[in-house]
């Protein structure tokens, strides 16, 4: 990258904020995908919305691309600069704005950590549901990126049900102000929730305000144990269809139960096909109703070991086990390929079972985990980078997994995004007309091929 | 280096909240997951050993924060200490680290008569004079801060004024060895000799040999391998000789070091006999809580306790300091909010990298504050130079005394 631009880039956000040492351009070329890597040309930290608009209309005006990030938790390769271009990191964007209790929303900037946002609004007993696995560092604006699922999903739904305005930075430098406090406008398209999962192709956030709820006033977790697979995906089915939505309905293979076992010690079976992590949360009553309508359904379908945390702590530690469930499989091998195949509720138990197939056929090690309760399945394929055939096999696996989930009605990507992992898939799921639509829009919003090129499509 | 090590990492992202240099800068060069990948790069080639490199492998703190927040296993910091540690063998050790490393470290009364002029500075009224004048804005920076960090020095090491064996109080329960620690017994031998009157009190015979030598840490820190072996063969020696039921250590960075004494001696089954026996004195007391609770008396105080990195990251330890402390009536404990964030003195840390040391130590100074509380409570030499020292400049003061101390007071009522 030419020092004149690089000096010019260091106008805007201070110098100590533009890194283009070889060092950190190194730290800068990966997120959390495995595989992927590419250095940045030069890497800006901006501090204010400002100065996010003059970094991108000086980019856009120079044909130099343009790649947002936030803490890097990113999946599929999103927050990767593939052209050499800039690193746009916004974690020093940080402060959150307000808490407005009258209107029950929140207005951050871009980077605030998600969990932090919980801990601010729960101090006010109001409630954001949206808790994806990498919530202690994954940023607000990265979350509506992607628009991150989590844990509640199945209950509260996804970041986009929560965004209710945004303040953009297009590509031009122009400010994009969309949605807002308001609970009902439908003015025109809804450009916010386009945005909501762009992928940082259309623009880069400087603001978000989101809706709040208040906090469930009662939770109930539970752990249940299956000796049989089969029978824990159908106990899947039969919660939901009993109309019994609860708040967290998790599932653990054997494969991934051993690994977390392993490392957070919480007392998971070894011996046992499958486990549900499943928590109801709302009024006392309502809470105990369904946590023994849900008791009556595991027990019909053979689980082999029923248990109810007994208070907070143990339910954060059964919960927290789920959650370090990718990074815990990652203890196997070194390298591990998580991909987040979304079906149908009701194809839980064929889904789960044509994986293990799968493995089987290629001759390799997944463990599945994931968020039953709404379908998003997390086959975790664990392999070494170093072994190119293993690699080769597993992306075999993976595209036949896909196929199936198309098949099925499902999608390719529940929570993670398209990035560049998974493009190739996208025109089998949207057609032709669904990517010249896609095309179309992004020409709207960035004609120059600005932001996040490669990306999606 | 092992290779495999490095590759662990998937870069998940699950450190970066825990550690204190990213948390100041923000930045994937001062992160856990940016130091694996950028010692990754330089054996892969891709990088070399540029003045930067060595600028950002450099600014962790070693608190192995991110060890205990990794769910792969991989332990960040302590592979960035191997890869210096491993460049420091080449370059070999210079003569001033020769000289502190090899030949006052080790021998405990070299130590403490390299500290008598200190002791003397401060007894005569000197340190007064000189403080005032701001004499020390002529010397180096470096020793001038080190300077600043001190608390008065006791009148004597604890090493000289302890004898050998203290016998149990009443019906004896076992015997236990005491691990001194330079620092516990240069500077904090109040606390010291609270640890051994607290093993007594509860019925247990202390044997403090004389002549034990530094636990090795400091070789560790500076990279020197075989005085750090020799350390650890010369204790495991002294203190496998005499029958002990364990050994106690009140200093945090001993602990964790004594515990890795096997390791280091690639597992010499006498060393690690030894390591298995060492314990922190928390460890011992908390075993105890229900003979301790008997004997403690009311202090309503309003107390916090600060986690060292090497008690909660490098030994594990997080419960039993606070169960401790909740055993005395009448306390009102409160959580310290990030208790187990480094507080920045991190060895020699505070004094070679004075500025981020710094933006490590007010973050847990204004959480201090949070808490309202008017004592801190830790158990960690480094930890209690650094936070005495800022939380006496703090508005309002917090007092900060070992753990130990505080269930003297208590004991003592």
């Amino acid at each position: 990258m030419e020092h004149s631009f690089i000096k010019a880039l260091s106008e805007i956000v201070g110098e100590q904020y533009t890194l283009s040492d070889p060092e950190s351009l190194a730290c800068y070329g990966y997120d959390s995908t495995p595989e992927l890597q590419s250095r940045p040309g030069v890497v800006v930290l901006p501090g204010r919305s400002e100065e996010i608009a003059k970094v991108l209309a000086l980019c856009d005006g120079a044909g130099v691309r343009v790649t947002p990030r936030g803490s890097g938790t990113n999946l599929s390769g999103g927050s990767i600069s593939f052209d050499a271009g800039v690193v746009l990191q916004t974690s020093r964007m940080n402060r959150i704005l307000e808490i407005d209790e009258e209107n029950l929303t929140a207005t951050v900037e871009t980077g605030v950590i998600t969990s932090t946002l919980h801990r601010e609004v729960e101090a006010k007993g109001l409630f954001y549901p949206p808790d994806p696995g990498s919530m202690n560092i994954s940023t607000m604006g990265g979350n509506v990126a992607e628009n991150s699922g989590g844990l509640r999903g199945l209950k509260y739904g996804v970041t986009d049900d929560y965004v209710m305005g945004l303040k953009t930075i297009l590509a031009s430098g122009e400010l994009l102000k969309t949605g807002g406090k308001v609970v009902k406008d439908v003015a025109g398209y809804n450009l916010n929730q386009l945005l909501v999962s762009s992928e940082g192709t259309l623009g880069v956030f400087s603001e978000v305000t989101v809706k709040l709820i208040p906090k469930p006033q009662a939770k109930k977790t539970m752990l249940v144990h299956f000796p049989q697979l089969e029978q824990a995906a159908l106990t899947v089915s039969h919660i939901i269809a009993a109309r019994i939505i609860p708040a967290t309905l998790e599932f653990l293979d054997r494969t991934t139960i051993k690994c977390v076992e392993d490392y957070a010690h919480v007392g998971l079976p070894l011996d046992v096909d499958a486990v549900l992590l499943i928590e109801v949360d709302g009024h006392p009553a309502q809470v105990e109703e369904d946590a023994a309508g849900i008791r009556d359904i595991c027990e019909r379908h053979h689980c082999s070991f029923f248990q109810t945390a007994a208070g907070p702590e143990e339910a954060l530690k059964l919960a927290t086990a789920r959650r370090v469930a990718l990074s815990a499989l990652a203890r196997v091998r070194p390298t591990t390929i998580l991909e987040d195949a979304t079906v149908p509720r009701s194809c839980i138990a064929p889904m789960v079972k044509l994986i293990q197939d799968t493995a089987k056929k290629y001759d390799l090690l997944i463990g599945t985990f994931g968020h039953a309760g709404d379908g998003n399945l997390h086959p975790t394929c664990l392999t070494d980078e170093r072994n190119p055939d293993e690699i080769k096999r597993a992306h075999q696996a993976f595209g036949e997994i896909f196929e199936a989930t198309i098949a099925m009605g499902g999608t390719i990507t529940g929570e993670h995004g398209v990035g560049v992992a998974k493009k190739k898939y996208l025109p089998k799921l949207v057609g032709e007309s669904g990517l010249k639509v896609m095309r179309g829009i992004k020409g709207a919003f960035d004609p120059r091929g600005t932001l996040n090129p490669g990306k999606i499509f | 280096m092992d290779y495999v090590k490095l590759i662990n990492c998937m870069r998940c992202g699950m450190c970066l909240p825990h550690c204190p240099t990213y948390k100041e800068t923000f930045l994937e060069t001062a992160s856990p997951r940016g130091r694996v990948a950028l010692v990754r790069k330089f054996q892969e080639g891709e990088l070399v050993e540029s003045e930067k490199f060595l600028e950002y492998v450099s600014l962790c703190l070693d608190c192995q924060a991110c060890a205990s927040a990794c769910p792969c296993g991989v332990n960040a910091g302590e592979l960035v200490a191997e890869f210096r540690c491993e460049r420091k063998q080449e370059q070999g050790l210079s003569t001033m680290e020769e000289l502190i490393l090899r030949k006052l470290v080790p021998h405990p009364d070299r130590l403490e008569a390299a500290t008598a002029p200190l002791r003397l500075y401060q007894r005569t009224g000197l340190q007064k004079v000189v403080r005032s004048l701001g004499l020390l804005k002529v010397f180096p920076a470096a020793l001038g801060r080190m300077e600043g960090l001190l608390p008065k020095l006791p009148e004597a090491p604890l090493r000289q004024t302890i004898s050998e064996v203290t016998p149990a109080v009443g019906e004896q329960k076992g015997t236990v060895g005491f691990f001194l620690g330079c620092v516990m017994s240069l500077i904090f031998t109040e606390a010291s000799l609270a640890t051994v009157q607290l093993l007594s009190t509860l019925g247990y015979k202390v044997v403090t040999p004389k002549d034990q030598k530094c636990c090795g840490a400091p070789n560790m820190l500076g990279h020197d391998i075989d005085g750090l072996k020799e350390a650890a063969r010369f204790n495991t020696d002294l203190f496998q000789s005499q029958e002990l039921d364990f050994v106690v250590t009140d200093c945090g960075g001993c602990g964790a070091e004594l515990k890795k004494y096997g390791h280091h001696l690639d597992g010499e089954a006498a060393a690690t006999a030894f390591s298995t026996k060492v314990r922190d004195i928390s460890e011992v007391l908390a075993a105890e809580a229900g003979a301790l609770k008997e004997k403690l008396k009311p202090l309503p105080l309003k107390v916090t306790y600060h986690d060292p990195c090497h008690i909660a990251h490098c030994q594990g330890i997080r419960s039993q300091p606070r169960a401790l402390i909740n055993l005395i009536p009448g306390i009102d404990f409160r959580e310290l909010p990030e208790a187990d964030a480094c507080c920045g003195s991190a060895g020699t840390y505070n004094i070679e990298k004075p500025e981020m040391s710094d933006r490590v130590l007010s973050r847990k100074v204004q959480n201090v504050q949070k808490t309202g509380a008017d004592y801190l409570v830790t158990s960690n030499p480094g930890c209690l130079l650094q936070l005495k020292k800022a939380l006496s400049e703090a508005t309002p003061p917090v007092k900060v005394i070992h753990l130990t101390e505080l269930l003297q007071m208590s004991l003592n009522g």
